[in-house]
């Protein structure tokens, strides 16, 4: 199975995506430059951290008119699985393959710490390894990542099982104290409706090996794996892996 | 027309003009002689410290680049160098903290991917005046974001380095920024422009009249007057560097690069001048060619600009459209500005018509060089001098304030303990290192806050550590001895993280060198840095000096900041500051001779900046540090941390710190320094002898480590054991600290953060 980890001028995690596809769950990678208008037959696509475009008009404004974000829309509309991290969420919002965004941080200031995050869903296919309500451990790095919705969008994602992960203490329940952003309703990711495009704050790509101090973000990595591994043993096109929960 | 106010505005003297004149052999236009005072100053031209940096050591069989290039470099293995450099941007940051330090940030990078390598890692040395200062919270804020909105932006960590406040600083902060980078030890590429007719490329940001005389800023001193100087500090584009980075690594792996430069300190006329007399050759630009931001800018205005974000690369003849496709791949555009000649002269044309026309020699080689007059500063004698005795006579008013007087027993000791826990130099750097992103490139083991930085080498087993440390204190008390004892406490931070150090760099942070008292701190420095990093075998390969750091006529304590880069040849045999395991033992290394001159000790408890700083034996403190060497690669070491501000009690402190409260129960000797009892136990705890290091040791490797240290001839003793959640410290027998780990834990945490706390209405 093939990662397609897209660049933006300004992307700054896109080695560490593929680092950790390729060399930590030695699966194929590619790297998929802006300007090209399709995904290179990649079974799932990761939009990386950085800062594209210097992200100085507002994050992933610039980004989203980049000709890939086109090969990646088509791609989600056949039901592919894209995930977009702390950048790529930002992203995928500006875009609108997510509903929200983001403001800065309720501290105004820059925030690179680990935080505990609480699984809500595991029917997509980027948490479904991990147990609903288990507690993962997993860097943030991020100015903006205060994750806003007018209320009515929120109650619909919640209503509709949208929101994936949510900032915790490290048993699991939410307190203001322990949300680093000031996000509403502590959400640090969601997905969209039909639950393949997911947009997460924290970086799991940061914590896959020991030596880097923690590899509760495996579980992010090992759910896509094992969600194509399935559908490629039934002989299934990715097209159908966002339908397949 | 160029009259003695002319000289002065470009900060040249008489006699250096009549120098020009001569080698001229013509009185120089405006351009040239802006020309020769940016290369004339003491930034680019280091014409007072010259004669004293050449006696340093800078070869050895792991140096692959000395001083000189825009970086060093040293072998790390498996056909990889390690690129590193340690830069100054003081007064950029004082006069705009945010761009100041960003732009510093900028620099230092570009300095770095010049050489053809991947920047991996940052590092900071930043000193400000005392938090309680007006002015201060401003400019650690700005300087902070500053460097956070640089380097997170372009996705190189942050992963470590030292904070000190001190009134010293504050009119007059420093602001030191270390990078470090990954080369293929034969594909570093130099800063030489040779191949007549080869193609000269202007490539990267728009040139507009920022920073034009930023380098003459940095060779004056401050007054009032300063702030009117905004003009001078450069605005910085992380965005457009990331590109500039990826696409001129790019570049750099097609072979038809020659050789390339970043304008830095006073940009197209140093890099033109710098690239043509390392290659032995000319190079003719015309400045109608260079991109501008702003109209009506003249040749003067284009050669003497600071803008950010700009490089200049010599391609091979014939090799333009590759080089030229490579920069639109990134939308960037190399815009061919001259060539190179064969006449060694830096020749600028305007449309054509020459408008400057200069050998490099006279502007490098020939540059002034000054020995100038040093003598010993009057303060000196009696500042050496401490009085013991007295320090025992404190009234219950002269106590520190500190958060919590809970302390069960030794009230004097527990309460100096945590008001120097909770001292902003002492305690956590948490509110700062929080703000930078240390964890980008998925690399860093050792994060900020727990030692040395430490990144891996992605594509081998292998990790570098890297440290700065400095300390001005001790530099003003004796500047030869603090400067050895900075050399050492930075090899010292790297060993402790299991790695071998291999190589140095320096930023010599000084006032006026015209003063002779300045010269003679400077000079002493110098000294004491050549002889620790001869002793330690540790190569300056590179630095920066940055002089006249003074604000209306006071200058800042002499302050030499080493940066050490060392290699650990498997990433896994990582150590870190924390105890790992409730009863393990606590092995001290090294000797405590209750050394009390110079401390944090006596500053912050007694409000003294005085006596001698801490003796140093290099041959035991390169001992120690093979000795923490072998004990990682073995395995037979937990943790360590190395015992420096604070002495012994902050350190074990910081070993309990970050372990979700795991304590200690302690003893250690007594010391006897002075009559008065209370000062031997402040001397014991406080004191900060040289060449200490506390390690935790798992119970079955106990007689291991004692014989590894017996056999390397260093002093080495069991004090204690991990477990509880309280720390617990004796002086013979009696004990003088008992405090829970959380509440000295939360003082220490707080000792920055309560200074920016919202009050809320």
């Amino acid at each position: 199975m093939k990662f397609g980890v897209v660049i933006f001028p300004g992307s700054n995690c896109d080695e560490d995506a593929y680092h950790a596809a390729k060399d930590v769950f030695g699966q194929d990678a590619e790297y998929l430059w802006h300007k090209n208008t399709d995904v290179k037959g990649a079974d799932v696509v990761i939009l990386p951290g950085g800062f594209a475009h210097g992200d100085y008009l507002r994050t992933g404004a610039m980004a989203r008119f980049s000709p890939i974000m086109g090969a990646v829309r088509a791609f989600a509309d056949r039901g592919g699985p894209v995930l977009g991290i702390c950048n790529g969420f930002q992203i995928l919002l500006e875009a609108g393959l997510l509903p929200g965004a983001m403001l800065r941080n309720k501290g105004l200031k820059y925030c690179c710490q680990h935080v505990y995050l609480r699984v809500e869903r595991t029917d997509t296919p980027f948490t479904a390894a991990a147990r609903a309500g288990q507690v993962l451990r997993i860097p943030i790095g991020h100015g903006e990542g205060n994750y806003f919705a007018p209320p009515e969008t929120v109650e619909k994602l919640e209503a509709n099982r949208q929101v994936i992960l949510r900032y915790t203490d490290p048993q699991g329940q939410i307190n203001d104290e322990w949300n680093p952003n000031g996000s509403v309703g502590a959400i640090a990711s969601i997905c969209n409706e039909r639950r393949n495009v997911v947009g997460m704050m924290p970086h799991p790509e940061r914590a896959c090996e020991p030596l880097l101090g923690g590899v509760d973000g495996r579980l992010i990595f090992e759910s896509i794996v094992q969600t194509l591994r399935s559908a490629e043993s039934l002989a299934l096109q990715p097209s159908v892996v966002g339908r397949a929960s | 027309m160029i009259d003695l106010q002319v000289l002065q505005r470009h900060g040249l003297t008489r006699e250096e003009y009549d120098r020009i004149v001569e080698f001229l052999g013509r009185e120089p236009n405006l351009t040239e002689l802006g020309i020769f005072s940016v290369m004339w100053s003491e930034h680019c031209s280091y014409k007072s410290s010259r004669v004293h940096l050449k006696t340093l050591p800078t070869k050895g069989p792991q140096v692959l680049q000395g001083p000189g290039e825009n970086a060093g470099a040293v072998d790390i293995g498996e056909g990889l160098a390690a690129v590193f450099k340690i830069e100054s941007h003081n007064h950029p940051s004082f006069i705009e903290p945010y761009q100041g330090a960003a732009t510093g940030v900028g620099g230092i990078i570009r300095d770095i991917f010049t050489m053809g390598a991947r920047p991996i890692a940052l590092l900071n040395s930043l000193r400000f005046g005392s938090l309680e200062a007006p002015g201060t919270k401003r400019l650690l804020e700005g300087v902070v974001a500053g460097i956070a909105g640089y380097g997170n932006s372009i996705g190189i960590p942050t992963v470590g380095g030292e904070i000190v406040f001190e009134p010293s600083y504050s009119g007059n902060p420093l602001v030191n920024v270390f990078c470090l980078g990954i080369a293929k030890a034969s594909d570093i590429i130099k800063g030489v422009a040779s191949g007549v007719g080869n193609p000269v490329y202007y490539v990267g940001a728009k040139t507009g009249r920022d920073g034009i005389h930023g380098a003459t800023m940095a060779s004056a001193e401050f007054d009032e007057k300063s702030a009117e100087k905004r003009p001078a500090v450069q605005v910085g584009d992380p965005f457009m560097e990331k590109l500039l980075l990826e696409a001129c690594l790019e570049v750099m792996r097609t072979d038809a690069l020659v050789g390339i430069q970043d304008m830095g300190a006073a940009g197209l006329t140093c890099s033109t001048t710098e690239m043509g007399s390392r290659g032995g050759a000319g190079v003719e630009i015309d400045v109608s060619f260079v991109p501008q931001r702003e109209t009506g800018m003249t040749p003067y205005e284009i050669m003497l600009s600071e803008s950010q974000e700009r490089m200049l690369l010599v391609a091979k003849r014939g090799r333009e459209a590759e080089v030229e496709r490579i920069f639109e791949k990134w939308d960037l555009h190399a815009v061919r500005i001259g060539e190179v000649t064969s006449d060694g002269v830096l020749r600028v044309k305007d449309r054509g018509s020459v408008v400057a026309e200069i050998p490099n020699r006279a502007l490098t080689d020939e540059a002034p060089l000054y020995r100038r007059p040093a003598t010993e500063p009057e303060y000196l004698r009696e500042a050496q001098r401490l009085d013991l005795e007295s320090l025992g006579d404190r009234s219950p008013e002269k106590r520190p304030l500190h958060g919590t007087g809970r302390v069960a027993r030794g009230f004097q000791s527990g309460g100096d303990f945590l008001a120097l826990l909770g001292s902003p130099t002492i305690g956590s750097k948490r509110w700062v290192y929080r703000q930078y992103d240390h964890m980008v490139r998925t690399s860093t083991i050792n994060l900020p806050g727990m030692g040395a930085g430490v990144v891996r080498v992605r594509g081998t087993d292998r990790a570098l550590a890297l440290s700065v440390d400095g300390n001005g204190r001790y530099c003003y008390l004796d500047p030869h001895r603090g400067a050895m004892l900075a050399v050492a406490e930075a090899a010292r931070n790297v060993a402790c993280a299991g790695a071998r150090p291999l190589g140095a760099t320096n930023c010599l942070n000084f006032g006026n060198p015209e003063r002779p008292a300045i010269m003679w701190q400077f000079a002493k420095a110098v000294e004491g840095i050549g002889e620790a990093c001869r002793a330690l075998d540790v190569p300056i390969t590179g630095g920066n000096v940055s002089l006249y750091n003074e604000t209306d006529g006071h200058a800042i304590y002499p302050t030499p900041v080493i940066g050490v880069v060392g290699l650990l040849e498997r990433a896994d045999r990582v150590v870190a500051r924390r105890f790992r395991e409730p009863g393990d033992a606590i092995v001290m290394l090294g000797d405590s001779r209750g050394e009390l001159g110079g401390t944090e000790y006596l500053k912050v408890i007694h409000g003294l900046v005085r006596g001698v700083p801490p003796a140093l034996d290099l041959a035991a403190e390169r001992a120690l540090q093979q000795l923490l060497v072998a004990l990682s690669e073995e395995r037979l070491v937990r943790s360590a941390h190395d015992c420096s501000d604070g002495g012994i009690a902050v350190t074990l402190a910081e070993c309990c710190f970050d372990t979700a409260g795991m304590g200690a129960e302690v003893e250690i000797d007594r010391v006897r320094v002075a009559g008065n009892d209370a000062v031997n136990v402040a001397a014991a705890l406080f004191g900060e002898s040289a060449s200490r290091v506390v390690i935790g040791v798992a119970p079955d490797d106990v007689t291991a480590v004692l014989q590894r240290a017996a056999a390397a001839s260093v002093p080495a003793k069991v004090i204690g054991r991990t477990g509880g959640n309280r720390l617990r410290i004796a002086v013979a027998g009696e004990t003088v600290i008992e405090v829970s780990v959380g509440e000295a834990e939360r003082v220490w945490l707080s000792a920055i953060e309560k200074y920016f706390v919202k009050r809320v209405a």
